[in-house]
């Protein structure tokens, strides 16, 4: 692991400035500092996470170095040089290649094509070099990609692989892995982890940026913890090798929460299941196509007060079930109960009258109306509805007192409830959609992943009332990215992939073993395989 | 398709302000005089710098124009006359533009409208009492404009298809099946010149008081107030918005956006047939063969720099009257092409356009 | 109709088509670039009218057909330039503004024409021609394909070296970047508003020759609005030719026929009025539309405009 000593041709680490330093470096957005005043040096040979919760800069600090943003106040250095990183391209001739969260490639372009993006408009695309060169990435680094395939037909996995191939093809001195391992399996993320210690063998420095704390013990050399925009504190080489991956956890839980280890809400919660099915999804297909994954014959039951966590990868079919189960998608076969009676032809507006609700993660774009008012945006989903609607004409004042309601209820931050709620932070917007969606009587509440991009205490907090609804009855359908927070939340966990359910495992909290077993049926193997085994 | 480029999300910031209600107003309000007058008076100068390189003394110009439309008696009521069709076209747009929806062929459904308003209410005088026979031409040309929009209608909403596209293609169309119309089908047999039968004044829409003011001002007036409340307080209003500023929110939410999708073509081409009729029943009496005033897309510029607001809408509305009335004077008298007035407004639009830039900006800095 | 089949009516069909087609190719060869790059140019039938405009002035002026379609392209490039700065630059509504320039141009170009030549439409002399001895004689196709103004083989040739730089360098997939995903060409290191920019004044350039044509070939003169909707049809061209300069060119070709045969039908003296053959391109448009229109794929960043790091 201490790649750093067996590298002894690169800058010395004690230089203090490294290949690139961070001096003192703010940045503002309106109403935060998003970045404040930090101060960092990257290394050759070192894999160099930066972690921290969603909201504590590191997306900030990776748009500065990749020149999408400048800093207001701080300065950056390259080998020891200040420099200035005006826009990308600045960035990517410094040597610094990034791999953002969101894929940065054209989907309908080759994998070629993607590789040369940027060149001058008037060369002809290097097809043989860039075929040789690959042949060589191959070799070293196991990287394998169809050139002439269309990107956007390639798995996530193998999308990333081009962006870092994309990266090595550039000679790039500098490697940011911008949350890279939120769209791979365990294994996948495994073989990431690999790779990264091969690519800083290789001389390269690797910013790997991560919100997970295992995988920041285990990938990296060095640990920089960012807590609300600043530098909470630093783990080198010789400090980590010296811990064991428990003591370093709780060493890096400390720096980021500023408390005790065993805080986070990961004991599991005991379950308010009753005998009462309230949802029973038998055989739900739904059409694919090109853009969209299809279902395939989901089967699932839900009893009143229990929670059913939907674990894997994004995109396999996690939100399509959701939206079935809602109503916004239709079936192609199959049949949907709410308490025993059949809803499969019943449209959006009549499931949520019988009590089914659907909490969209995509708060901007689906569940909200970013420039209407937080008291429109409260009823959008009873439009016409009595008693905010009288024969059609609004009562503006009956909605405005509804939303201050809600607004109180459920502690959302804001000037009012005739703020445009598009200028609410994403865990206020995600309040007030949990408020609308709990209104009137629910039976069943979708949840598609509730906590995505909030700060730790409203994860907390919409945590505990999620275990709240279902403790007072409602069934839960809890789809979530986050295995912890399904393992912490969930009675059993239903395992999606390729728009089947590849398994349901009761949440019997065996940890570690679970873990991998839910790790295995993301990734494709069937559970009734692993049972025989 | 271009769903991003949808005119509700033109300036999300004005209709955000718009609907925010009544602690926001104040500013808005001051934001919006900071946003319209200055470049208002740019583009008059702009304009102005336009005449004097053709040779034209702009201040005799605009002078002409204020004093033939706004300070002659008879230049003012022209000037009100002429509001009647273009309201119905604003309100006709309010409508598609709040509600998502780039309906660009207004000039074809227009037209339509007109040619069956003066096709059947002359031949209907005598059948039916004075008013039946006005609002059989008003209905008839609202049916007739709706079913004008059907094609784009359902290709947008079940299709998909970019409806800027489809509307000018169907307003192309619409301008020639209108004219091809006046010549073979509804020619009046008695005249040399191709065009429909006329419908006598004293069947026209009844004129205000004393003066020559068509009364289809007043039901203009109404049409844009009424829409501007149906957009703004009404649920069905709040629906079509809904679609227009979020189609995937609408979805989640329960809505047709398909059947949204086809009301908001219906209602919005329908107006746009209402503002052929005003023209026809309350002032022309017939149309003439290949007679098209092309007020459609000049309404356009008008209702976004009213930020799709109703009465905003009628105040602009009755400046471009005027400004109408006068340039169609000055042509005559000072030789300077009406078309003049085009020229004004695109410098209008696009003072406007970076009007808005400038405040944004400065908005960002604020912050 | 059997009279139809004459020469006369077929000769004139044929050269009529290509005349016709000509400026539609050439805006819709110019849209296509623009839409690849994400910004729907609505201001080029402004464009086009600007080229026509000053195509027709400087050949008026200086007698030189070529220095006509110079003028013509810069005429539209002027006007492109405008839409750059304020859709690209600035980030404006591509709709608004690209209304607002064509009704601008309009008022602009017929006032401008009034002034210089009050109500008299001053004609060009006839075009040049390439005669081809042998070929120019064949009957019925001859004159109308090998008898035309060279500017017509030059905007064949834009077919093909378009359709060869889309497909031989960079520039395709960088235009199709620049609309389907700016922020991923932006953080490869490439000019998204550059590229735009660029794509924005090829268009203008293309739409001001195609008006040029339009004046100094196709009618000999300028009549204020003159261009009646052919930019449009450019815009339609573009949009069905799905990224492909060919398709382009075979969708012009259709056009140019539909409105030939308003002429080449009243050389046959048929009495149909022309207001029902000029519905024809529109009816194909629609036609087209109704049949394909969902296939009309169109990049998925068109006409939104691009802010690095916006959130």
């Amino acid at each position: 692991m201490a790649l750093a000593t067996e590298n002894p041709t690169n800058l010395s680490p004690e230089t203090g400035t490294g290949v690139i330093g961070v001096h003192g470096v703010t940045k503002r957005f309106p109403g935060v500092i998003a970045v404040n005043n930090v101060s960092l040096a990257f290394h050759p040979g070192e894999v160099h996470v930066l972690l921290g919760e969603n909201g504590a800069g590191k997306s900030t600090l990776v748009g500065i170095l990749s020149g999408l943003q400048e800093p207001d106040e701080g300065y950056l250095t390259l080998n020891g040089e200040k420099t200035r990183l005006a826009s990308p391209s600045a960035s990517l001739d410094a040597g610094i290649s990034t791999v953002f969260q969101h894929s940065m490639l054209v989907p309908t372009l080759t994998v070629l094509e993607n590789l040369t993006l940027g060149a001058p408009w008037y060369e002809r695309p290097p097809r043989a070099r860039i075929a040789a060169r690959m042949e060589e990435l191959k070799r070293e680094f196991a990287l394998s990609l169809p050139l002439d395939a269309i990107t956007g037909e390639l798995s996530l996995g193998q999308q990333q692989q081009i962006e870092i191939a994309r990266a090595l093809l550039r000679d790039s001195k500098v490697l940011i892995l911008d949350e890279a391992t939120s769209m791979l399996t365990p294994q996948g993320a495994q073989e990431l982890g690999q790779r990264m210690q091969q690519l800083v063998k290789s001389g390269l420095a690797v910013i790997f940026i991560t919100h997970k704390l295992a995988e920041a013990y285990r990938y990296g050399n060095r640990i920089s913890v960012l807590k609300q925009g600043a530098l909470a504190g630093e783990l080198g080489p010789e400090e980590l090798k010296s811990m064991n991956e428990e003591q370093a956890v709780e060493e890096i839980v400390r720096l980021m929460f500023g408390r005790e280890a065993g805080a986070t809400s990961t004991e599991h919660r005991a379950s308010s299941a009753r005998e009462e099915t309230v949802l029973k999804v038998e055989n739900l297909s739904t059409q694919g196509d090109a853009d969209v994954i299809g279902l395939q014959d989901i089967s699932l039951s839900l009893r009143a007060g229990e929670i059913l966590g939907v674990a894997g990868i994004d995109g396999n079919g996690q939100k399509q079930l959701a939206e079935a189960l809602a109503g916004q998608r239709p079936l192609a076969s199959g049949r949907v109960e709410l308490d025993a009676e059949d809803i499969t032809r019943a449209s959006v507006a009549q499931r949520r009258l019988k009590g089914l609700r659907y909490l969209t993660d995509d708060r901007l774009e689906e569940g909200s109306v970013a420039a209407f008012p937080i008291s429109e945006n409260t009823v959008l989903k009873d439009i016409g509805q009595p008693p905010f609607w009288i024969n059609g004409i609004e009562r503006p004042s009956l909605i405005a007192r509804h939303a201050r309601d809600l607004i109180t209820k459920f502690s959302v931050r804001t000037p009012g409830e005739t703020t445009p709620i598009g200028r609410l932070s994403g865990g206020n917007i995600q309040k007030v959609l949990l408020g609308r969606e709990l209104s009137g009587e629910a039976r069943v509440v979708v949840f598609n992943k509730p906590t995505y991009g909030l700060d730790l205490q409203n994860i907390d907090t919409s945590r505990q009332r999620i275990a709240d609804i279902a403790g007072r009855g409602m069934g839960v359908v809890l789809i979530s990215t986050d295995l912890d927070e399904l393992m912490a939340l969930s009675d059993r966990i239903a395992v999606m992939e390729g728009g089947r359910i590849r398994g349901v495992v009761e949440n019997d909290g065996t940890g570690e073993a679970l873990r991998l077993r839910i790790g295995r049926m993301m990734a494709g193997e069937e559970e009734n395989r692993q049972a025989t085994e | 398709m271009v769903d991003d480029v949808n005119p509700s999300s033109v300036d999300p910031e004005a209709n955000a302000a718009d609907s925010a209600g009544v602690v926001t107003e104040r500013s808005a309000f001051q934001r919006v005089l900071t946003v319209t007058v200055g470049p208002i008076v740019a583009a008059f100068l702009l304009s102005a710098i336009i005449l004097m390189l053709v040779g034209v003394n702009p201040l005799t110009y605009y002078g002409y124009i204020l004093e033939r439309s706004l300070f002659s008696g008879l230049g003012l009521e022209q000037t009100a006359t002429r509001m009647a069709p273009l309201l119905f076209l604003v309100a006709s747009l309010i409508i598609a533009f709040r509600a998502g929806i780039w309906n660009l062929g207004t000039d074809g459904q227009f037209l339509l409208g007109a040619v069956i308003s003066a096709a059947t209410a002359p031949l209907l005088v005598g059948v039916l009492p004075g008013w039946a026979v006005l609002v059989v031409g008003f209905a008839l040309a609202a049916l007739v404009g709706a079913v004008w929009s059907i094609i784009p209608a359902l290709l947008k909403a079940y299709q998909g298809v970019n409806e800027i596209i489809t509307t000018l293609m169907m307003s192309f169309l619409g301008v020639l099946l209108a004219s091809t119309l006046v010549k073979l089908v509804f020619r009046d047999p008695t005249t040399t010149v191709p065009q429909t039968r006329t419908l006598p004044v004293a069947d026209r829409l009844p004129r205000l008081f004393e003066t020559s003011i068509s009364s289809g001002l007043i039901w203009g007036l109404i049409a844009v107030v009424l829409v501007h409340l149906m957009m703004t307080r009404t649920s069905f209003g709040l629906r079509l918005r809904m679609v227009g500023a979020n189609p995937a929110a609408a979805t989640h939410a329960g809505l047709s956006v398909p059947l949204l999708t086809l009301a908001t073509f219906g209602l919005s081409a329908g107006f746009a047939g209402l503002a052929g009729a005003s023209e026809i029943l309350g002032v022309a009496g017939n149309v003439r063969a290949n007679w098209n005033p092309a007020y459609g897309l000049m309404v356009i510029p008008l209702v976004f720099l009213a930020r799709f607001h109703g009465i905003g809408a009628i105040v602009l509305v009755f400046f471009y009257s005027a400004l109408m009335i006068g340039s169609e004077s000055a042509a005559r008298r000072l030789g300077v092409p009406q078309d003049f007035t085009l020229v004004l407004v695109a410098s209008l639009l696009i003072c406007l356009g970076l009007g808005e830039y400038i405040d944004q900006h400065k908005r960002k800095k604020e912050r | 109709m059997g009279g139809l089949l004459t020469e006369a009516f077929l000769s004139s069909l044929f050269t009529g088509a290509i005349v016709a087609a000509v400026p539609m190719l050439l805006a819709g060869l110019g849209e296509q670039m623009s839409e690849k790059a994400g910004v729907l140019n609505i201001g080029i039938e402004g464009m086009m009218l600007m080229g026509a405009y000053m195509g027709f002035l400087v050949a008026f002026k200086t007698d030189s057909l070529w220095l006509g379609f110079l003028g013509g392209i810069l005429g539209g490039v002027l006007v492109a330039i405008v839409m750059a700065v304020l859709c690209v630059r600035l980030g404006l509504n591509q709709i608004v503004i690209g209304i607002g320039l064509t009704l601008g141009v309009e008022g602009l170009t017929a006032l401008l024409h009034h002034f210089q030549f009050s109500r008299t439409y001053p004609r060009l002399p006839a075009p040049e021609r390439l005669n081809i001895p042998g070929l120019t004689d064949l009957p019925v196709v001859g004159p109308s394909l090998f008898g035309r103004h060279p500017i017509v083989y030059l905007a064949l040739m834009a077919v093909v070296v378009l359709a060869l730089l889309y497909r031989r360098t960079n520039l395709g997939m960088t235009l199709r970047a620049a609309g389907e995903r700016p922020a991923a060409l932006d953080v490869a290191g490439g000019n998204v508003l550059g590229v735009r920019i660029f794509a924005v004044l090829f268009t203008g350039a293309m739409a001001g020759l195609g008006g040029a044509y339009l004046a100094n070939i196709g009618a000999g003169l300028f009549i204020p609005f003159m261009t009646g909707g052919a930019g449009f049809i450019g815009i339609v061209l573009a949009m069905l030719a799905r990224g492909r300069p060919l398709w382009v060119l075979i969708g012009s070709l259709i056009f140019g026929a539909a409105l030939s045969m308003t002429t080449a039908l009243q050389v046959a003296g048929s009495n149909i009025p022309t207001d029902v053959i000029q519905m024809l391109p529109f009816a194909a448009v629609m036609l087209v539309l109704v049949l394909f229109g969902r296939r009309a794929k169109l990049p998925s960043a068109l006409g939104a405009s691009y802010e690095r790091g916006a959130r």
